[in-house]
């Protein structure tokens, strides 16, 4: 009887594996760039960039990489402190850090995401100056930690304390704006896949983000691509750090759940 | 003796500017007047006259690995190959390249000696707008070959 | 970024005679004295690296000059052909003649 019973279970974990591998032949041509219908922006680019995000040796975000592996061991600041000084090996620290970013954050009652971090641990613990955002050094760090966790699923908390400021980021989302009067969800929703003029619409993911674009000839936030999108539509982009972004950030990651970090990936 | 040598240039020239013939063609289709088309073609032209001196490149040899279609001009990986043994008495010493409608058409030269052991580079390369890209290579017998390919480029990237 | 980092890369481990490949990545603008501030109006001047020399045991395997068309941050890769255990110097250098230099060990089996 027990026999049987294993037998059956057995058989009925092979029927759900038939599912599942039927699922993910449906959408098997993206392996790991997608999760079920969510499709990363790698899963959008042309064989060409994608083969330059494939090799590191020919990825120029990993300058980044390299610039926050300096960083992270450089003593700065009144403490006279390095990130090291406190977290140890960045391979084991911070891995896995960056899926769960951005989070809700006890000291200010909202968002963070991990450029606050960083800028959090430099005043508070290292006693050093805050990094301008967008600076060379803010986004080496930034890209430095996330690459720790490359591979790993993006897996964000929007319960709890989360749930207003998810919820304003979904709103923030699905708001039209702008002379254009359009919402991020036209395109990124309504219309992924599809092309607008010369551009293929992506489903607008951050899981590669800082990312190597190839328009910005450098590494940029999700913030600055925040802002592209809002002057594109023609509205008033929101300031770097913004409450208004680091919601909509985390609205945005959570799309993105399941997609692993590729950062520093590499987009058009 | 000197006359003789400026008309072998005047003809070489006139020859490579034939070859330029389709690029000409192509670039009307998309809206160039033949004259600006006629002036880039020149100073592809006299780029190459430099190189290439009263020798007429041969076709072949060369293998142009670049997409169709750019997905942003910004960063266009382009890879180059000269069919050669890399031997010491017969190797590829120059590779030049060059684009017919970027602002300067200068794109890069490479020199090979026999301990490249292979002629091949790859790059990435600012396009403004749809082109030819063209390739010459100097061989160690004097001789000199060149290839051309065209790119679409599209103003891409949204937002800013 | 405010000093310029390379990255290359070379095969542990060779054996004598075969043609390898060499990767090469270094950040840096390329400003194409093309562009104009856009709040100024007036041109940013030209600023790119314009060479890069590959020398294997002090001897020149491969170089190139570079025009503004080369992208930012510029990647290039070429060939070198096995001969001896040492050392491949890399040597990029800008339009103000500053240059950066980077080596990479060799070694050669049999």
């Amino acid at each position: 009887m027990g026999k049987f019973h294993l037998g059956s279970l057995l058989a009925a974990g092979a029927i759900l594996a038939v599912g599942f591998s039927t699922q993910a032949n449906a959408e098997g041509k993206h392996g790991m760039y997608a999760n079920g219908e969510i499709r990363s922006g790698y899963t959008y680019l042309t064989p060409q960039s994608k083969a330059i995000q494939n090799d590191d040796f020919q990825n120029p975000g990993m300058i980044w990489v390299d610039d926050g592996a300096t960083l992270y061991e450089a003593v700065d600041g009144k403490a006279g402190k390095s990130c090291k000084a406190c977290h140890g090996k960045a391979e084991v620290a911070m891995k896995g850090v960056a899926t769960t970013y951005p989070k809700y954050d006890e000291d200010t009652k909202k968002i963070k995401n991990i450029e606050a971090q960083v800028n959090r641990c430099r005043t508070k613990h290292m006693q050093a100056k805050p990094w301008k955002y967008e600076s060379g050094q803010l986004l080496a760090m930034t890209v430095f930690i996330r690459h720790q966790s490359r591979g790993m699923p993006m897996n964000v908390s929007v319960d709890g304390p989360a749930v207003p400021f998810f919820q304003k980021g979904e709103k923030f989302y699905k708001q039209r704006r702008g002379a254009l009067d359009m919402a991020c969800s036209n395109c990124h929703i309504d219309n992924a896949g599809k092309n607008a003029r010369a551009n293929l619409l992506s489903q607008g993911q951050t899981n590669g983000f800082p990312t190597y674009r190839l328009k910005w000839q450098k590494v940029g936030s999700t913030h600055r691509r925040f802002r592209g999108c809002n002057k594109q539509v023609r509205a008033t982009p929101y300031k770097y750090a913004s409450d208004e972004y680091m919601n909509l950030e985390l609205y945005v990651a959570w799309r993105g759940r399941g997609l692993p970090v590729e950062t520093p990936a590499v987009r058009n | 003796m000197i006359h003789k040598t400026l008309e072998t240039r005047q003809v070489g020239r006139r020859e490579l500017m034939a070859m330029f013939g389709a690029g000409v063609v192509a670039a009307m289709g998309v809206g160039m007047t033949p004259r600006d088309a006629m002036a880039d073609a020149k100073s592809v032209t006299d780029a190459m006259m430099k190189v290439v001196g009263d020798n007429k490149p041969a076709t072949g040899k060369i293998k142009l690995d670049l997409p169709q279609i750019a997905e942003n001009g910004n960063t266009v990986p382009i890879a180059v190959e000269v069919d050669s043994p890399m031997s010491d008495a017969d190797h590829v010493k120059a590779l030049h390249l060059w684009a017919d409608k970027n602002p300067r058409p200068e794109v890069a030269s490479f020199r090979f000696s026999p301990a490249s052991g292979k002629a091949k580079v790859s790059t990435r390369v600012r396009l403004s707008k749809t082109q030819n890209i063209v390739a010459v290579a100097e061989m160690s017998d004097g001789k000199f070959y060149m290839a051309k390919s065209e790119i679409k480029v599209t103003i891409g990237g949204c937002g800013g | 970024m405010a000093k310029t980092k390379a990255r290359v890369k070379v095969p542990k481990s060779i054996k004598k005679g075969e043609v390898f490949q060499v990767k090469t990545l270094i950040s840096h603008k390329m400003e194409t004295g093309q562009r104009k501030n856009k709040k100024t109006g007036k041109k940013i001047s030209r600023m790119i690296i314009n060479k890069l020399v590959c020398q294997y045991n002090g001897k020149e395997v491969f170089a190139s000059d570079w025009h503004p068309a080369i992208s930012a941050n510029p990647y290039m890769a070429f060939y070198v052909k096995a001969d001896a255990s040492g050392s491949l110097d890399f040597t990029w250098t800008d339009d103000e003649g500053k240059s950066v230099k980077k080596s990479a060990k060799i070694t050669v089996a049999g």
